[in-house]
């Protein structure tokens, strides 16, 4: 289609066209820009690994950094949003959710509600997340499960660079707090992704891969290692479908729905802890709703209940493999 | 004779009704809630009626504040509808926020009220985000922030204080110090000897009034809102008050000396100490300050009707508003 | 090698495809083909076709593997006489060099961008001899369309093909989105690369362009070829277009993609999905918006140029797919001087279906 952008670009150049377009758009952060107050270069940083880089030159005004305060700078970027500028607002890891949680859950998520409709608070909270960087157990959660579980979020978690450039557009354009999640081992991954602006709608899953045998419902970097074992799997003729997500809060069952009924069989893969995760979400709905399809016990692929370990043979564990993905789809195919 | 205050007489007589709307629509509340009439909690702003008002009085619809659980006056006093909220306060769906919200999240936007907010000190970071706002869109709006003695020790509000003041954001931190968090004093809770102290270590210039004179709180809060809407950044001001109520209505108060809350009545009433100003400086007449009770009593009474009459929210009204867009 | 040997490759369909699926031989080895009939079917992600026989002859080996994924080019089957021995048969297969799959490599056709007075256009050029060729595309349509044919004709003449304004990749925000705008585009391209003259081809929406182009710049345009063409009368297929237009996810514009295709299965995710990006592009639903109220208002065609071609000298044809359910194929009638040809077997993506036979017609009028 176009030329291949990576994912950690597809978030920059989002953000670039929408405050080119927009100078209410702005974004704060500790250290998006880097080197405020001190002797060297400005946007020494331009973000910890680098994905706001160049935000600064283009846009002075609309880029700032803040100090260690994710509760006041977090609820900046909140009471702002409702004040006529539509910030962006990088909590560096999505594991410092718990410093400023009350802004998030409390404040932000609330406002339209308890207001009787009349606060709109389009602010985008963007944080990476996820494992696979040795980077230990407070800075390689998902908590994917804690933000959808709130009512007023909405939450975002794309697994390719095509979806995040639309879906960040998307956030950013939204009037609603959205919390954009990007998996900080898919920033290399890369893709077509159109110079032009667009915005994907939120509440869409994406069908990865057409199958006809086992559904498996997945997002984020989990969507990579669902396609690595339908290939594993295409092999003993086993055809899998594999849809992803992409939006937590909305999320698009229908798809999900539609796409059991077909098959018959699903297999939940999560990056988030196993307890009241997505996958178990997920799995409940369909157990409701598509009960008659079903033609085995659905499966899910999850990490254990445990915090993320350091040592990378730990941390290999840890993380859903395409090998366990596959044999959870056998394993359906079993039953 | 001349008038020796900073206000001209017509705005003497909207400063003493708004103050006094504030009193009877909490009096009123305490009566009606003891009755068991009002669903919820409530927390009741009688006695600090000075600190708001002499605050409120220079600010407009584009100046921001937040506040706390006891924000009805600072509701009342920014100008939102006194009959929506005493709507909201009974759940009506006549309310300011539908019904959705009650006592602790009054808010109207349009009018420059955040919310009261039932986090404490989540207010002050708001707060800043309403002054970025300001300084971004180019107009000279400032962010008040209202929080107690209690919430004072907040993270959230120490955080605010520094982020202020390095982004000299247009924010004034009003510290409505009357004496106790919840049942918990202040001279136990608050580790500087005074709220300036603690100004100052955040360095942004800090002042203490007396929160029962409008008038000490009017003058200072003049400045500092001057201050800030020239650019020079933020300001903490301490108004040292009391509360005629308890906590929470329910409070049985039995933190507070015997005799604490009939001596504040007697004397350091709020109005009580307008009145007899304004009278003795022969500005204003018994006459023309009763008329004011009168009309206040009248408007308390219509609200409260009014809202008794009015109707409780659909079924449908329970999943609506939760996003824009779905 | 020996020149009584033909290989039968991996065609490229497009200016993305890098790889193709064998999905399945309709001949065997031993079998005697007749250029034309259809040897295989091949799939890439975004679409299936059959591939038709370029060259006859004894079909001596099928190299490729019903199934298996191979480059483009790369080696198939191999046609040869019976004279020709197993053993120099056997020699070509194992001298055959395949292609790597090579990202950079251009295989095919590439595309650039014109600065033009309408903004950025983006159009591919397939050189050859002659006056060229101008390809246009239909509504909502991209130089894409066209992906079966531009290798084909491209043998008789220079080939180009364009993004018209709104579409493809070419600039979106357009203030007029009409007619005129339309031909203004493919006049300033034709201005921007030295074309005297061109052979117009216009498909659906296109073919009413390229009349309207030849109508007012009649000493621009050698000849013209209308497939399934608007503009030669009223009634168009409303549904489809109104819901083209209005789709906004994969569940409503797959049911109205079908009305384009005799085989509906041809109506793939991918093609849905393309057309769903495309649609998501900043301007595009403005743009789409426009041009239909211009176009296609209150359920009918708006502009009739059967006459203006009547006035017209030089060589015309009308190509229609017999089963055309957006266009009906009555309207292949509504000019004089033009030659008509109905294939059946196919809708209204009929360069796309039959493509062999509409290439053929294509080639001929040069």
């Amino acid at each position: 289609m176009a030329r291949t952008l990576s994912m950690k670009d597809a978030v920059n150049e989002a953000i670039d066209q929408e405050m080119g377009r927009d100078p209410t758009v702005i974004m704060m952060g500790e250290d998006i820009v880097g080197g405020a107050g001190a002797d060297g270069e400005d946007d020494a940083w331009g973000g910890v690994l680098g994905v706001t880089k160049g935000l600064f030159a283009k846009y002075p005004n609309q880029m700032i950094d803040t100090p260690l305060s994710e509760s006041a700078y977090i609820g900046s970027a909140i009471g702002a949003a409702t004040c006529g500028l539509r910030p962006i607002a990088e909590l560096m890891f999505v594991d410092f959710l718990g410093v400023c949680l009350d802004q998030v859950f409390n404040q932000a998520a609330k406002f339209r509600y308890m207001f009787g409709g009349k606060a709109e608070t389009p602010v985008v909270i963007r944080a990476m997340c996820g494992a696979g960087f040795r980077a230990a157990a407070q800075h390689s959660q998902m908590l994917t499960p804690i933000v959808t579980h709130i009512p007023g979020l909405k939450v975002v978690c794309p697994s390719n660079a095509y979806d995040t450039k639309g879906l960040m557009i998307q956030a950013i354009r939204d009037n609603d707090p959205v919390i954009f999640l990007e998996h900080k081992n898919l920033y290399a991954s890369e893709c077509d992704v159109p110079e032009e602006p667009y915005a994907i709608p939120f509440g869409e899953a994406n069908i990865a891969r057409e199958g006809k045998d086992v559904t498996i419902v997945t997002y984020g970097l989990m969507v990579q290692k669902s396609l690595e074992a339908a290939d594993m799997l295409k092999k003993d003729d086993i055809d899998v479908e594999v849809i992803d997500l992409r939006t937590l809060s909305p999320i698009d069952m229908d798809t999900v729905i539609e796409s059991v009924e077909e098959t018959g069989r699903l297999v939940c893969v999560d990056e988030a802890n196993p307890r009241c995760s997505i996958a178990t979400d997920v799995s409940a709905c369909v157990a409701r709703d598509a009960f008659k399809a079903l033609k085995s016990p659905i499966e899910m692929v999850t990490p254990p209940h445990t915090p993320v370990p350091f040592s990378p043979s730990l941390e290999d564990l840890y993380i859903p493999s395409a090998d366990r993905i596959a044999d959870a789809v056998r394993k359906t195919m079993e039953a | 004779m001349s008038n020796p205050f900073p206000l001209e007489k017509n705005k003497l007589l909207e400063a003493y009704s708004r103050m006094k709307t504030i009193r009877e629509f909490e009096e009123r509340l305490h009566v009606d809630f003891g009755r068991g009439d009002i669903p919820g909690f409530v927390h009741l702003y009688a006695g600090e009626e000075a600190s708001g008002v002499g605050i409120m009085m220079h600010l407009e619809d584009h100046d921001r504040i937040a506040s706390t659980h006891r924000g009805h006056g600072h509701c009342i006093a920014k100008g939102v509808d006194v009959k929506k909220m005493m709507a909201e306060i009974y759940g009506k769906s006549t309310g300011s926020c539908a019904g959705k919200g009650g006592s602790m999240h009054i808010a109207d936007l349009s009018k420059g009220m955040m919310g009261a907010n039932g986090i404490l000190g989540a207010g002050a970071p708001l707060i800043c985000g309403a002054a970025l706002a300001a300084q971004k869109l180019g107009h000279d709006g400032v962010g008040v922030t209202f929080f107690g003695d209690g919430a004072s020790n907040q993270g959230t509000v120490l955080e605010s204080m520094n982020l202020a003041a390095i982004w000299n954001l247009p924010v004034l931190f009003i510290v409505e110090n009357n004496g106790y968090a919840e049942a918990t004093s202040v001279d136990y809770a608050v580790a500087s000897d005074s709220f300036v102290d603690r100004a100052a270590g955040f360095g942004m210039p800090g002042i203490t009034v007396d929160g029962t004179d409008f008038f000490a709180v009017y003058e200072a809060a003049g400045e500092i809102i001057k201050r800030a809407r020239e650019g020079a950044g933020p300001t903490l001001m301490e108004c040292k008050m009391v509360r005629f109520f308890g906590h929470f209505e329910g409070d049985a108060q039995t933190y507070r000396a015997p005799n604490e809350n009939e001596d504040n009545r007697a004397n350091r009433d709020c109005l009580k100490i307008f009145r007899a100003k304004v009278i003795e400086a022969g500005v204003l007449s018994e006459a023309e300050l009763n008329t004011i009770d009168d009309e206040v009593m009248a408007l308390i009474e219509d609200a409260v009707e009014e809202a008794k009459a009015a109707p409780l929210p659909l079924a449908e009204e329970l999943t609506n508003d939760v996003y824009v867009s779905y | 090698m020996n020149d009584q040997i033909t290989p039968i490759l991996m065609p490229k369909w497009g200016l993305s495809m890098r790889v193709g699926t064998l999905a399945a031989w309709h001949v065997e080895v031993g079998t005697e083909i007749t250029p034309g009939d259809e040897i295989m079917d091949v799939e890439t992600d975004k679409i299936a076709n059959a591939v038709e026989a370029a060259d006859g002859g004894l079909l001596r080996r099928c190299v490729g593997q019903a199934g298996e994924v191979y480059p483009v080019q790369a080696l198939l089957g191999v046609i040869a006489p019976s004279a020709v021995s197993d053993a120099e048969v056997d020699a070509y297969v194992d001298a055959f060099e395949m292609p790597e799959i090579d990202e950079d490599e251009d295989t095919g056709p590439s595309y650039e961008f014109a600065e033009l007075d309408v903004g950025k256009i983006r159009y591919t050029e397939r050189s050859g001899e002659g006056i060229p060729v101008l390809l246009i595309h239909g509504f909502g349509g991209d130089l894409d369309n066209w992906l079966f044919n531009i290798e084909a004709i491209s043998e008789k003449a220079s080939v180009y093909a364009l993004d018209l304004p709104g579409h493809g990749q070419s600039v979106k925000a357009i203030s007029n989105p009409n007619l005129e705008t339309m031909v203004g585009a493919v006049i300033q391209l034709m201005d921007h690369l030295k074309l005297d003259k061109a052979h117009l081809v216009g498909h659906s929406m296109g073919g009413l362009v390229a009349a309207q182009t030849a109508i007012s710049n009649p000493n621009r345009v050698a000849s013209i070829s209308l497939i399934c063409s608007a503009g030669l009368g009223e009634s168009i297929n409303s549904d489809y277009i109104e819901g083209f237009v209005s789709s906004a996810n994969r569940k409503e514009l797959k049911p109205k993609l079908k009305h384009l295709f005799a085989d509906d299965s041809l109506v793939n995710r991918s093609m849905v999905d393309d057309l769903l990006k495309y649609k998501r592009l900043d301007g595009v639903q403005t743009f789409l918006d426009g041009l239909k109220e211009n176009l296609f208002s209150n359920g009918k065609q708006n502009v009739n140029i059967a006459a203006g071609l009547d006035a017209l000298d030089c060589p015309q044809q009308v190509i229609w797919g017999e089963a055309d359910a957006v266009i009906p194929k009555t309207h292949a009638n509504r000019i004089a001087a033009a030659t008509v040809s109905v294939i059946s077997g196919a809708g209204h993506m009929v360069q796309m279906e039959e493509s062999s036979q509409v290439n053929d017609l294509l080639k001929d009028i040069l």
